[in-house]
């Protein structure tokens, strides 16, 4: 996504993806600008609000165009038998009556003071069902996006270095096959090869079969599959926009100054190209923020991971709508969060942004 | 796919005299040959998806399981699936029915997109920045949660997938046609058009539209193998495309369990049956983007 007139930079990147001509940078000191980031990060929280209130708008529409009947899912195969009276009943309990705006603006409001609804598909409060497997959701993408980024810029760094050699060859033929193939598809096939063929690390799930406890040591074997094939299924773009940057780099002037001067061809690489070469890799950063919730939804319901994605499956098959809804909210609020992050990196990396016009 | 050529980096203030030479017939020759392959690879699935069907007819409910789960052998060059169903022949089936919704979710995406863009970037004002911000709304839930949300409020099946991938990736397109209009608006002869007394929907779709069609149509394109995956990722979820109808998703899906008893190739033709055409789609649309602009330097985008 270099050029302005094919793609857009993604939201939340406005300024400076292209390669901006230095504008006068604003006066100040050599620290760095806390109290502008502050600000950004105020000014985006404020533009967050009608985002979030959009998204849940549009939920509750659609739930309203919807032909499932809450009430029915909630009473299951009891309400073929109950009288008219007993679903009208119910349904004033569960406060499902009136137009979707009104039945919006009552979930709203206890969703502020914390209470999300119940899980009709889970039998738990919503808040519970998330509060419990949130941490795992988060553990897994975490460790992944990480090694993500770091395998990606370094294998990126290494195909900039020799274009057309046959290292750069091989890491961009695999990262374009690796970007064409189906996270859950790798999964699989790694569950064969790593479970099933070699035998060496276990096909899914949490803990042994009859454990009871999570230990550290059988955590990481767990962890060790979903977290590889989820970050190799993120890793290409890294290493195709890492190398891309690099090698444009590599082109310029400070960089033959610094051959010029002498340095020593690792400094060469890693202080001056990749440095200004890393630049679209940091927006890159936020913008994958969506890919790495699809990827980690898949990767999850591969390995029967016990993350928010099972249950997200598990709420999509029985028209579970508020945890649909709570899962919604909390994975656009992650990708706000993304793009700020990316902002925020990206002021720290470039002095000639300026945050105040981000 | 382009990118690994370094021919292709036709940037004349940096190359030196001798790559003046090396960008002439030889890179022309080059663009062509690396354009052939990806076309001919679309060719023959396009070809097998329309001309397999009515050659060899498939019962879809049809089981043998007698020949239940054969490794890939010259009679069943694929194998057989838990069914004894010839998976070559299941697998032409499947591309078939997630091309066809790739397609139509593509166009569908498009078409939506090309008219929100258009009428963004020719209206202005407060239109353009309303609708832009609606972008900026759809683009911040992830696609494949927000096709599940449609999916399951709807009942399964080939139109909510379709909807789904239709309503999820208009996004891009728009901001690609709005991008272009907007570049083409400062231009003379639009200016011409206008002070000759051309309406605003007149300049649109006689000027505009016709200069933002190359872009948007690439966009297309590329839009089919996202599609294809979304289709694929909601099948493969039991959400998409009904189980026993045969779409490269729900064939990764029902792989599943026969993969746990060892057999890899129900779970491997389905996948690159998915990651081939989405190669070549790629680097036909490469070679496309080349050729509308031959001076700018490929990019990194599937």
């Amino acid at each position: 996504m270099t050029s302005p007139t094919t793609t857009e930079p993604a939201p939340g990147a406005e300024a400076g993806t292209e390669k901006a001509p230095p504008r006068p940078v604003s006066v100040r000191g050599r620290g760095l600008p806390w109290a502008a980031m502050a600000r950004l990060a105020a000014r985006r929280a404020l533009a967050a609000v009608p985002v979030l209130v959009a998204v849940t708008l549009g939920a509750f529409a659609l739930a309203a165009a919807s032909p499932f009947d809450p009430v029915r899912q909630y009473a299951g195969s009891a309400g073929l038998r109950a009288s008219q009276d007993t679903l009208d009943q119910l349904r004033e309990n569960l406060a499902l009556d009136g137009p979707f705006t009104e039945q919006w603006w009552r979930w709203l409001t206890s969703a502020l003071g914390g209470d999300l609804g119940w899980s009709v598909s889970l039998r738990q409060p919503v808040a519970q069902v998330i509060g419990e497997r949130m941490g795992w959701s988060v553990l897994l993408c975490a460790i992944a996006f990480v090694l993500a980024v770091v395998l990606g810029t370094l294998l990126g760094v290494v195909a900039a270095r020799r274009q057309g050699g046959w290292l750069d060859r091989c890491v961009t033929g695999a990262a374009y096959v690796l970007q064409a193939a189906p996270p859950f598809w790798l999964g699989l096939l790694a569950v064969w090869f790593f479970a099933l063929h070699l035998g060496v690390l276990p096909a899914g799930g949490l803990t042994e079969f009859g454990e009871e406890t999570v230990t550290a040591g059988s955590l990481a074997r767990h962890l060790a599959l979903p977290v590889g094939v989820l970050a190799v299924s993120q890793l290409p773009w890294f290493a195709l926009y890492t190398r891309q940057g690099v090698a444009d780099a590599l082109r310029e002037d400070p960089v033959r100054g610094a051959r010029a001067r002498g340095l020593r061809e690792r400094t060469v690489l890693f202080g001056h190209a990749l440095r200004s070469g890393l630049l679209p890799v940091l927006t890159l950063v936020g913008t994958r923020v969506p890919e790495l919730i699809t990827g980690a939804l898949l990767v999850e319901t591969v390995f029967s991971w016990p993350g928010i994605a099972s249950a997200t499956v598990r709420a999509a098959t029985d028209s579970d709508f508020p945890l649909l809804a709570a899962v919604t909210v909390l994975a656009t609020l992650a990708v706000l969060v993304g793009n700020l992050l990316a902002d925020l990196l990206y002021v720290l990396a470039d002095p000639r942004v300026d945050p105040e016009e981000m | 796919m382009t990118t690994a050529d370094p021919t292709n980096d036709t940037n004349p203030g940096t190359g030196a005299g001798a790559a003046w030479r090396a960008v002439g017939a030889d890179g022309r020759r080059a663009r062509t040959r690396r354009g052939l392959v990806p076309l001919v690879l679309v060719a023959a699935t396009v070809l097998a998806v329309l001309v397999v069907p009515p050659l060899f007819p498939l019962d879809q409910q049809a089981v043998d399981l007698a020949a239940k789960l054969r490794p890939p052998s010259p009679e069943h060059p694929f194998g057989t699936d838990e069914m004894g169903r010839d998976l070559l022949l299941r697998s032409v089936y499947g591309l078939r029915v997630s091309l066809l919704v790739g397609v139509v979710a593509a166009l569908v995406a498009t078409v939506v997109g090309i008219a929100v863009g258009a009428a963004a970037g020719a209206l202005g004002g407060t239109v353009d920045r309303l609708v832009m911000r609606a972008v900026d709304v759809f683009a911040s839930v992830p696609h494949l949660l927000m096709g599940i949300f449609i999916v399951a409020m709807f009942r399964p099946g080939v139109w909510p997938v379709v909807a789904s991938v239709g309503l999820t990736h208009w996004v891009s397109t728009a901001r690609i046609v709005r991008a272009e209009v907007h570049s083409l608006r400062g231009r003379p002869y639009l200016d011409a058009a206008i002070s000759g007394g051309a309406s605003r929907w007149r300049v649109t779709v006689r000027h505009l539209l016709p200069g933002v069609l190359p872009q948007a149509g690439l966009a297309a394109v590329l839009m089919v193998p996202h599609a294809i995956w979304h289709e694929s990722a909601l099948s493969f979820l039991g959400l998409g495309i009904p189980a026993h109808q045969a779409s490269l998703g729900t064939m990764v899906e029902a792989a599943r369990g026969t993969l746990l008893a060892g057999a890899w190739w129900t779970t491997l033709w389905p996948g690159l049956f998915i990651v081939v055409p989405t190669l070549a789609i790629a680097g036909l649309a490469g070679a496309w983007r080349e050729r509308i602009n031959p001076r700018r330097r490929s990019e990194l985008m599937l």
